[in-house]
């Protein structure tokens, strides 16, 4: 019967069971609140219902009843509250080492690109059992990537990356749905999440052209001319950005940031606002210059240098490429971004 | 009910005592400002509730068929708009607030009477400029008006829109200042403040809210104006600015502004629920100081709206925790209303069967908030129709129960009739079974996952859609019914006694009508609140007065 009549999606990721389990502890918790009061309401009602020559007894209060009844649903609350703090964390919280993907919300599609180059439109091919990461930006409106199934959400905000993660558990094709308004077509912006078996989702990843994100992101790095002062050789007019992604950074301002991918993404946009010590503010922006997609190659870049020594050269991008898809990226990912298999060794 | 026979003699009173559209237009009596008020907010409940039929008739079907999506999106802001600023807000404070803050603590009008009319010419000047907008082309940024998508990318009337919001927020905050300065200095010799019935510590608590909730609001709606004309950069991040802060402003209002839709109602259940049980309030000081902690508390969990706005993970921990505190006050009212009726002798007219329907409705409502509250679930539920259900079950379930309720209660004081009481209980009961039928639903739609604002929905959700569209029109019979009796009873209603349900409070102790300064003498308290005993033994003694 529930078949026909469901009372809750299917559960499709590894977060799924933990939000439904909450969600019936609330749901009993309730029924058990509505019973107490609803049984004592009727009760009461039925009981002392008007009678000739009876009176209401007036009765002042009660201090100790009033406590009490503070203080269980207190307890009860944060009962509620911690467990909801627990599931919540666990679910915004991206493992390491997560498969990411890039995702750009506009008025009305939903456009993603994998980290290994693929791009799709409203739809997100993902392997079952893999943590994937979205890094999510808008180019107008507020937008919000919500999975039902996956029972995650996350607004996807104009001029700054949102993070979310899920790992798949379930072959199938879900809806992907905008939850925040966004105009005319809002209910249009629907998108469907594909999960697949880990074969099945290397066959679709090799029947699709793609290259890297990082090296498409290399190749802007040096068309725009970034590399002539970020040079690899600590000689540059701005700082050697490798190993720089995932530590620390000290400002001009004397602040310390995190260099994550919105500290980058700023770096990019509006590079006088948070300017590395010791460095001369002369860098020019490139709001306006860089699409969002541009953007994120570029910062995939940034991220791919994270883990080579500074003053090396090589920059180590998405080691698990092959040269063959490497090569195939310029079909994919048009002329800007065309790049040549020899630019990583 | 205790019916008492007609007085033989048309007493001067409010409303026969002066004639003509200038008496009214003109008037500084806060009983006619309260029923120019109620003539006026009707005329938005009726033009919201149309919208709101559009919109379910549009969502019978999963396909976007019965109206452009342009103008679904139109549809449901304006339905969300003149719902929350033209009636929900003004509802109770407005008219019956208007009606008897005065009479209740004794005093011969509002402290300032003049202001109190000014605030209803905002109200209609708010109002005209949000019809204006509505015929020329609405506005479709939803009631929220968020950002960028307000300021820079939506090419309707959101200047004209925001402008009726300002306008009518004033009227707001003068309703609000007008009562704490009444509630402080007019109480009758021997009213003090532990002698106040309870609804007016629910106004007292709202006003706190009017007026230090609503300037935010209307900051927030010049800030977006002037994004929106000198290109300023606030909110949208291609100026340089921040669109989470326009969220956090937002909701520094419209949080609190939830509690200036549910306070007064809460007031109102209050003293239905003391009268029909003829006792006393169990738990007085308790009721009164929940009023005031809820006023307080509902400032500091705005944010729970934000959840995955992009907010920080620890902001969100800090506002959940904070939510279940604003959520215990509310828990002691519905505690204490119920042990109030405990060794009671409860009778179960018209306002009393609303008084549970509002208890019922009010506390499916504050329960379903601790899911939201809840940032496991949060996550999944918010924005979608769960969201929908839960502040319908606050904001009409609640909010709107505790109006009719006190219409019925008051109204033979406010109209001098009576009304029919069958007809009112049948009402109560449509209201009821509709309100659940439309809203009931939902709550499955929104954990399903049906996001809020869809102008067309996959096909897996339209048997929910139906049967929340078929109650809606079981509820809009249940909303029409009282408005028909109402008036019918102005002309053919039987002439109401005094005090028709031998009720505490000074606005019993006069004239239904009550005379335009509301006592032919200043009343001198010395009793307490719901002295129902007192007023029982007295009815004993002496048999019904006529």
């Amino acid at each position: 019967m529930f078949d026909n009549f469901p009372l809750w999606p299917q559960r499709a990721s590894t977060s799924a069971g933990g939000v439904d389990a909450l969600y019936i502890f609330l749901v009993i918790v309730s029924a058990m609140m509505i019973a107490l009061i609803f049984t004592a309401l009727i009760y009461f009602a039925a009981r002392y219902r008007k009678r000739r020559g009876v009176r209401a007894e007036q009765i002042e209060g009660s201090t100790p009843l009033e406590l009490t009844w503070s203080i269980i649903p207190l307890c009860v609350f944060m009962v509620i509250f911690l467990w909801g703090a627990v599931v919540y964390f666990k679910g915004r919280t991206p493992p390491r080492d997560a498969t990411e993907v890039y995702v750009v919300a506009k008025q009305w599609m939903w456009k993603l690109e994998h980290a290994e180059g693929q791009r799709e439109i409203n739809e997100l091919h993902v392997p079952v059992g893999r943590d994937v990461k979205l890094i999510m930006t808008s180019q107008d409106v507020i937008h919000s990537f919500y999975v039902p199934v996956f029972r995650m959400k996350q607004d996807v905000l104009p001029g700054r990356y949102t993070m979310a993660w899920f790992r798949a558990t379930k072959p199938g094709t879900y809806h992907l749905f905008c939850a925040e308004y966004c105009g005319t077509q809002h209910s249009g912006m629907i998108g469907s999440i594909v999960v697949m078996e880990p074969a099945q989702y290397e066959a679709w990843m090799s029947g699709t052209p793609s290259g890297p994100l990082s090296v498409a992101g290399e190749k802007m790095f040096a068309e725009l001319g970034c590399s002539t002062c970020h040079r690899m050789d600590n000689t540059g007019r701005g700082p050697n950005l490798q190993g720089v992604f995932g530590k620390p950074v000290t400002l001009a301002d004397g602040r310390t940031v995190m260099a994550d991918e919105n500290y980058v993404r700023d770096c990019i946009l509006d590079p006088g606002a948070k300017r590395v010590k010791g460095f001369q503010p002369i860098m020019p922006t490139f709001q306006g210059l860089v699409s969002e997609d541009q953007v994120n190659a570029l910062v995939a870049y940034v991220k791919s240098l994270a883990k080579v020594q500074p003053g090396t050269k090589t920059a180590a991008a998405a080691p698990q490429t092959s040269p063959a898809e490497i090569a195939n990226a310029s079909h994919k990912a048009g002329a800007k971004t065309s790049s040549k298999g020899s630019q990583v060794e | 009910m205790a019916i008492a026979t007609a007085q033989p003699v048309e007493r001067e009173n409010y409303l026969n005592k002066h004639y003509g559209v200038g008496s009214w237009l003109l008037t500084t009596d806060h009983k006619r400002i309260a029923l120019l008020y109620l003539i006026s907010l009707t005329f938005f409940f009726f033009i919201g509730g149309f919208f709101a039929l559009l919109i379910r008739l549009e969502l019978l079907t999963p396909a976007g068929d019965l109206v452009q999506a342009d103008t679904y999106n139109k549809l449901f802001t304006q339905h969300g708009m003149v719902m929350i600023f033209f009636f929900l807000i003004p509802s109770i404070p407005a008219t019956l607030g208007n009606f008897l803050v005065p009479m209740q603590i004794g005093a011969k009008d509002l402290a300032f009477p003049r202001i109190n009319l000014l605030s209803w010419y905002l109200y209609i000047i708010g109002g005209i400029l949000m019809l204006h907008c509505m015929l020329t082309g609405g506005v479709d940024t939803g009631w929220t008006f968020y950002v960028p998508f307000s300021t820079a990318y939506t090419n309707t009337k959101i200047i004209e829109a925001g402008l009726a919001a300002f306008v009518a927020g004033f009227s707001s905050i003068l309703t609000g200042l007008n009562f704490i300065v009444t509630i402080h200095r007019m109480r009758a010799p021997g009213m003090t403040w532990s002698r106040l019935p309870l609804f007016i510590w629910a106004h007292y608590a709202t006003s706190i809210i009017q007026i230090l909730g609503t300037p935010v609001i209307a900051i927030t709606i010049v800030l977006v104006a002037v994004e929106r004309f000198l290109h300023l950069g606030i909110f949208d991040p291609k100026l340089g600015g921040d669109p989470l802060l326009f969220q956090h402003l937002f909701w520094f209002y419209s949080h609190p502004a939830v509690y200036i839709m549910i306070l007064p109602s809460m007031g109102v259940v209050t003293e239905i629920i003391a009268c029909f049980s003829r006792k006393r309030v169990f738990g007085y000081h308790f009721v009164a100081m929940s009023s005031i902690a809820i006023a307080v508390l509902g400032f500091l969990v705005w944010a729970h709206h934000m959840f995955v706005a992009g907010i920080s993970l620890y902001a969100g921990l800090i506002f959940s925790f904070l939510t279940y505190f604003v959520a215990v006050p509310s828990a002691i009212k519905v505690f204490n209303w119920t042990a109030t009726l405990y060794k009671g002798s409860i009778s179960y007219d018209a306002p009393m069967l609303y008084a549970f329907g509002f208890i019922g409705l009010f506390t499916m409502g504050g329960l379903t908030g601790l899911f939201l509250a809840c940032l496991g679930i949060n996550v999944h539920v918010t924005d979608t129709y769960f969201v929908v259900a839960h502040f319908h079950y606050i904001m009409v379930g609640g909010a709107l129960m505790g109006y009719l309720g006190g219409m019925h209660f008051w109204w033979p004081k406010i109209s001098g009739k009576l009304y029919p009481e069958s007809w009112a209980r049948l009402a109560a009961l449509i209201v009821f079974i509709g309100f659940h039928l439309t809203f009931f639903p939902q709550f499955i739609l929104g954990y399903l996952g049906m996001p809020r604002r869809y102008y067309a929905y996959p096909q897996e959700f339209q048997i929910l859609n139906v049967l929340s569209t078929a109650g809606a029109t079981v509820l809009g019979v249940g909303y029409l019914l009282p408005m028909v009796y109402f008036l019918w009873s102005m002309r053919y209603g039987k002439p109401a006694p005094d005090n028709p349900w031998n009720a505490a409070g000074l606005e019993w102790k006069t004239a239904s009508p009550p005379p335009t300064f509301n006592f032919d003498e200043e009343p001198v308290v010395t009793w307490e609140a719901y002295n129902y005993e007192q007023l029982d033994e007295h009815e004993q003694e002496v048999p019904v007065a006529g």
